[in-house]
């Protein structure tokens, strides 16, 4: 992965600096609470219901063993002993001092760890797909695109400021396992005729209330023009995005009203304008950044058969939590946070270091965070994977439900954050009680059940094949249910709302309600995704308001 | 007197806004976009050196020709929450190669300073009562950045490049 200069040290290092002078300043009261807000969101620290909640970017999801174990360090210290994966691949602690943060940000400086722009209104975390470099299918490795963007996104004098936050997702596969299509801007690698590899450009996608899919407005970029595409874009976004109502201010809102075709009409007016002032490409630079994603030296080995003569439960987590390689030999390795117990996408800091140490042993030093919260080790040798599948059962790591319902996407929801209308963790362990059984789950197949407690939507309720969306009716939880959302590749949708919203302690069983439909009406090894899409919202409206005794 | 930082110093304004002498007494003013393009003409031809100021929405490109008569645009910021004159101003310095005073006005604060001043800025009226000599320390919070950056008098520096 990419390795610091002292060029990057020194900008991490003197943000630092920069921050606790802010803080101090705050804290003398020389910087009133709404100048001081927009500075430290910059730095990812938001003030929750209970404390300050801070978040750390992981750029595109990479990290080493030893930030792996700082992050744990700083659980320990200053939080109460765990952190929390978001669906942007960060990680947020929930109870951090604002007096502490300085300190905090200084050790994690230590190990190129910072919390830069991963709030505010700037250009946030770029992401990418958690498979990069490994996966089969992929066309080309977007993470060197994903660290050319970071840079040149970093403290960007022009766009650091705008009407709001911006999210860039890189993806290198037609699969698009980054959710690139909701998005403020979703860039694909593609070849075109001549078989040359540049980037379909998406622009307007997002979550939160007015969820949208985003619009093609380059078919194909070169390579080489990309910053000075993306600077036209923001350009256009900074100078005509709403900045009068915080609600109509992402740049989807401005593409809505334009149109598409308007839109893109302004980019490449302004990109043409610019030529010869953009950003030119660096290819000497680029190839530095490219060489630290170089492929790994993959020892010789062949495809093995490694699950007979195994124990059942070994099989299974096989099955449901390792994935292909494209080097013979080796397999991709989920580690689920979403065991019953657990809410999702929360891991402590004794956790923290044993994943460090088992990614040293196993994974030739790698961590990957994904977007679905959790955790991966991309290079694992199949001789190894029983050892490693032992050492995971012992740290709650290895229940085998990815890609299953129990596999969900929850954010911290009204226990924590201040933004909520309702709590998201409860309903977690609700359905994970109702939902006990793993024979029964591996039935139902693929099925990505998303919850959030508001419509901010940090769950991507919208894109869940099952959403769940916490509202507030008069002070009390109700939960407003979507089904056949989806980010999958070209055929991304937003989930329907089947009805009125149900009361808290319902949702596990209008959960249920749902896949029983699902299953009565499901064809063979259908997904449920495509069983919606066949059959449509009515018969699952019809069962889900049903009277309790008619409902069975 | 107004003081303000200039090319990274404190000195004393030179300059008055038309709202702070209507009918040009002092040799350098500065007027509003909207005057600027209703009464060009006549101050075209007036003997003073000429200023003029921007609100967020008001094109820059339409003073593309004006820049043998105006040495000065001042953009106006709101707060933090306005960010369309670093726009502006990067438009300005690289596109239409103005190399005169650009000067952020407003509710400014130190902690843009950096920003604002690779963008091209280079002058900055604080509020009023802002410590002018502490703020000055602020163009140095960073002694690198990732991007190019057309700095005052529209000089091109290198990304990556440690200043």
């Amino acid at each position: 992965m990419y390795q610091y200069d002292q060029i990057d040290q020194a900008l991490v290092d003197q943000r630092v600096a920069q921050y606790r002078d802010q803080t101090q300043r705050f804290l003398a009261g020389q910087l009133s609470a709404d100048d001081f807000k927009s500075l430290r969101l910059r730095n990812g620290l938001y003030i929750q219901k209970h404390a300050p909640m801070l978040r750390i970017s992981i750029p595109y999801g990479l990290l080493r063993p030893d930030q792996v174990r700082m992050l744990g360090r700083i659980a320990r210290e200053f939080d109460k002993g765990y952190g929390h994966f978001s669906t942007r691949q960060n990680m947020q602690f929930n109870w951090p001092k604002l007096e502490q943060v300085p300190d905090i940000l200084a050790l994690l400086a230590t190990v190129q760890l910072h919390g830069i722009q991963t709030s505010g209104n700037c250009i946030r975390n770029v992401t990418s797909d958690h498979l990069a470099g490994v996966a089969a299918d992929e066309l080309e490795d977007p993470r060197p695109w994903c660290e050319y963007i970071r840079q040149w996104a970093t403290l960007h004098p022009e766009f650091s400021y705008l009407p709001r936050k911006f999210k860039i997702a890189v993806t290198g596969s037609p699969a698009d396992r980054a959710a690139s299509r909701v998005h403020d801007v979703g860039l694909h690698l593609v070849k075109n005729e001549q078989g040359e590899v540049g980037f379909e450009v998406l622009v307007g996608g997002g979550l939160g209330r007015a969820p949208m899919i985003g619009h093609v407005i380059r078919e194909f970029l070169p390579k080489k023009d990309l910053l000075a595409y993306l600077e036209a874009i923001l350009r256009v976004y900074n100078l005509e995005g709403r900045r009068d109502n915080i609600h109509k201010a992402r740049i989807k809102i401005l593409v809505k009203a334009l149109g598409p075709a308007k839109f893109r009409e302004l980019v490449e007016e302004e990109f043409a304008a610019a030529r010869d002032t953009a950003p030119v490409f660096d290819a000497a630079d680029f190839e530095r950044i490219k060489g630290f994603f170089a492929p790994k030296s993959y020892e010789a080995l062949q495809d093995l058969d490694v699950v007979s003569g195994k124990p059942e439960e070994f099989r299974r987590w096989y099955q449901y939590n390792t994935r292909k390689h494209k080097a013979p030999g080796y397999r991709a390795v989920f580690l689920s946070l979403k065991s019953p117990t657990r809410p999702p996408g929360d891991i402590t800091a004794d956790e923290m270091d044993r994943v460090a140490d088992l990614a040293e042993q196993y994974s030739l030093g790698e961590i990957r965070s994904t977007h679905d919260q959790n955790v991966l080790f991309a290079h694992v040798k199949q001789s190894d994977l029983f050892a490693l599948w032992q050492q995971l059962k012992l740290i709650d790591l290895a229940t085998p439900n990815i890609g299953t319902l129990t596999d969900m996407i929850c954010c911290p929801g009204g226990d924590f954050c201040a933004l909520a209308n309702a709590r998201s963790i409860p309903l977690a362990k609700q359905i994970n009680e109702r939902f006990d059984d793993l024979d029964y789950l591996y039935d139902l197949g693929e099925i990505q059940l998303k919850m959030s407690g508001c419509m901010n939507g940090c769950g991507h309720h919208s894109v869940g094949h099952i959403g769940v969306l916490g509202v507030d009716k008069d002070g009390e939880e109700w939960y407003q249910i979507t089904l056949g959302g989806s980010t999958g590749g070209h055929d991304a949708s937003l989930g329907k709302v089947i009805g009125p919203s149900v009361a808290h302690d319902d949702v596990a069983e209008t959960i249920e309600r749902i896949i029983n439909v699902f299953v009565e009406h499901r064809q063979e090894e259908e997904r449920f995704l495509d069983t919606f899409r066949r059959i449509g919202v009515a018969p699952f409206k019809a069962k889900v308001y049903a009277p309790a005794h008619q409902a069975a | 007197m107004r003081q303000l930082i200039k090319q990274r110093e404190v000195v004393v304004d030179d300059w008055r806004y038309a709202d702070e002498d209507p009918v040009g007494r002092e040799r350098a003013l500065i007027l509003p976009f909207a005057r600027w393009q209703a009464e060009r003409e006549q101050w075209w031809l007036w003997d003073g050196r000429l200023g003029v100021r921007l609100g967020p929405t008001d094109p820059v490109a339409e003073l593309k020709n004006d820049f043998t008569r105006i040495g000065l645009v001042a953009i106006e910021f709101s707060g933090l929450a306005e960010g369309r004159g670093y726009s502006q101003a990067a438009l300005l310095r690289s596109r239409y190669k103005f190399t005169g005073e650009l000067r952020a006005v407003g509710k400014i604060q130190r902690d843009q300073l950096f920003y604002l001043a690779r963008c091209g800025f280079d002058a900055f009226e604080l509020p009023e009562g802002a410590d002018l000599k502490v703020a000055l320390t602020a163009f140095d919070d960073f002694s690198v950045a990732y991007q190019g950056a057309f700095d005052a008098g529209g000089v091109h520096v290198q990304r990556r490049a440690v200043g």
